[in-house]
């Protein structure tokens, strides 16, 4: 089984976000999608602790700790990016003007309902913005790997971790294929490196649909 | 002649209750009010309800608070961070109330509290541990949870520049709760690195007008440290 990398994975979701997109990328593996975004394609990066328009880690020696993302680390801002404060911030994202928010997962359940913030038992629990970010944006990306360290799908058909938000997930992109959550169900639009569909389905918790062809 | 500038930190913050709810502005980092929370600990008010987006970094400001044992519960929304050791040791020894809720929900709270409003309902957190227990309502179609206004005694927040009637601009994204969380104190508190002249600060470009400000204090300017994430090594 070929999987695909953490770099792939962003570049794989880099590709499916248009120009013009406003897009918050979670903290974690989705952040590095923001190095796979084409040049020449003009999307708007909003980060959840108040910028719009922000642009790449500065240069060594010129961190600025006031200009931080949501995962506290320097950024820049592009021309033309802006500053405001955390109530106009989570308008952006809880009044559905993000088109794509893309988030990692624990779990993501056969009907979209997404468990991300929390492990439960004696964890210190944080949540952050995932919760507004789920339900807010157009449209909600996971992005996770197929399968835990053990080996058990992480597509399920109840999350068993605390729920983020529920239904809110539209597609799921893993390590090793690309599945849209349906009024259907799960359909799977690409599968990577040649993994036959029946192994893709034997790895998976719950039953999924053919690519449309 | 108004004029709102406290001569110290300690004359700014005089007379905070016990028991008091105290906002304190930032995200990490950025926008702490690390001056005020120094002269917070050294006012000496106790069993304090912290509200701040986090929960301290490191053992300095917020965590330092925290860790002279003056906050009997904290309202945030990400408490935990590799650099959160103090909260962590204190939640875990059932010395600190923790009442976790989603950020957006927490500046929206806090919003509501400034304007005016007497709560609102929201689809965050619907189905979620996070609203258990709270009213929902279905409106168009979709499930929302009622929330209620969280207002302050005193907000401590940290600001650019400031003009002696209160008005206040930011730098960066240091803004973050600062505007909201002046909204909602009975007494406003910012600490600025520059004051201006009335009419100095553009008035198309103030971010804060002065009628949410009470008390104005000028700080040295220092820089603002990495906090909350794991650096590279």
């Amino acid at each position: 089984m070929d999987k695909l990398n953490r770099d792939q994975m962003a570049a794989r979701v880099a590709r499916d976000i248009p120009e013009g997109a406003y897009v918050n990328l979670g903290i974690g593996l989705p952040t590095l999608v923001a190095n796979h975004l084409p040049k020449d394609r003009e999307i708007f990066l909003h980060s959840e602790n108040g910028l719009l328009g922000m642009g790449p880690a500065p240069a060594a020696g010129e961190e600025d700790y006031d200009l931080i993302n949501a995962g506290k680390q320097p950024v820049t801002l592009l021309p033309g990016g802006a500053y405001f404060h955390h109530a106009d911030s989570f308008a952006m994202m809880r009044g559905g003007h993000l088109d794509i928010c893309v988030l990692g997962a624990f779990q993501v359940s056969a009907t979209g309902d997404l468990a991300n913030w929390h492990t439960g038992g004696d964890a210190i629990p944080a949540v952050g913005g995932a919760m507004d970010l789920a339900i807010g944006a157009k449209k909600t990306y996971v992005m996770m790997e197929h399968l835990t360290k053990s080996g058990e799908s992480k597509i399920v058909a109840h999350c068993s971790y605390p729920l983020t938000g529920i239904a809110c997930v539209s597609r799921i992109y893993t390590d090793l294929a690309v599945i849209d959550v349906t009024a259907d169900g799960l359909r799977v639009v690409e599968i990577f490196n040649g993994l036959p569909f029946d192994e893709l389905q034997r790895l998976t918790g719950v039953p999924l649909l053919k690519e449309s062809t | 002649m108004i004029s709102k500038i406290s001569p110290s930190v300690e004359a700014a913050l005089e007379g905070i209750p016990d028991g008091a709810t105290v906002m304190i502005g930032g995200f990490g980092g950025a926008g702490q009010p690390a001056e005020l929370i120094a002269g917070l600990i050294e006012q000496g008010a106790r069993g304090l309800t912290i509200v701040n987006n986090n929960a301290g970094n490191g053992e300095t400001g917020l965590a330092a608070l925290l860790k002279a044992g003056r906050v009997r519960k904290i309202i945030c929304s990400f408490p935990r961070q590799v650099d959160s050791q103090v909260f962590d040791g204190l939640y875990r020894a059932g010395k600190i109330e923790l009442e976790l809720v989603p950020q957006g929900n927490l500046a929206e709270r806090i919003r509501a509290a400034g304007a005016g409003v007497g709560g609102f309902f929201t689809p965050t957190g619907y189905g979620t541990q996070l609203a258990e227990g709270k009213e929902t309502r279905e409106i168009g179609g979709r499930m929302y949870v009622f929330e209620s206004p969280i207002h302050a005694d005193v907000a401590l927040i940290k600001a650019e520049a400031g003009d002696r009637w209160g008005n206040l601009v930011y730098r960066k994204t240091a803004r973050n709760f600062g505007p909201v969380m002046a909204t909602a104190a009975k007494r406003t508190v910012a600490s600025v690195h520059q004051i201006l002249e009335l009419g100095a600060l553009d008035p198309e470009h103030i971010v804060t007008p002065g009628i949410f400000v009470h008390r104005v204090v000028q700080v040295p300017r220092t820089a603002t440290g990495p906090a909350g994430f794991k650096q590279a090594a």
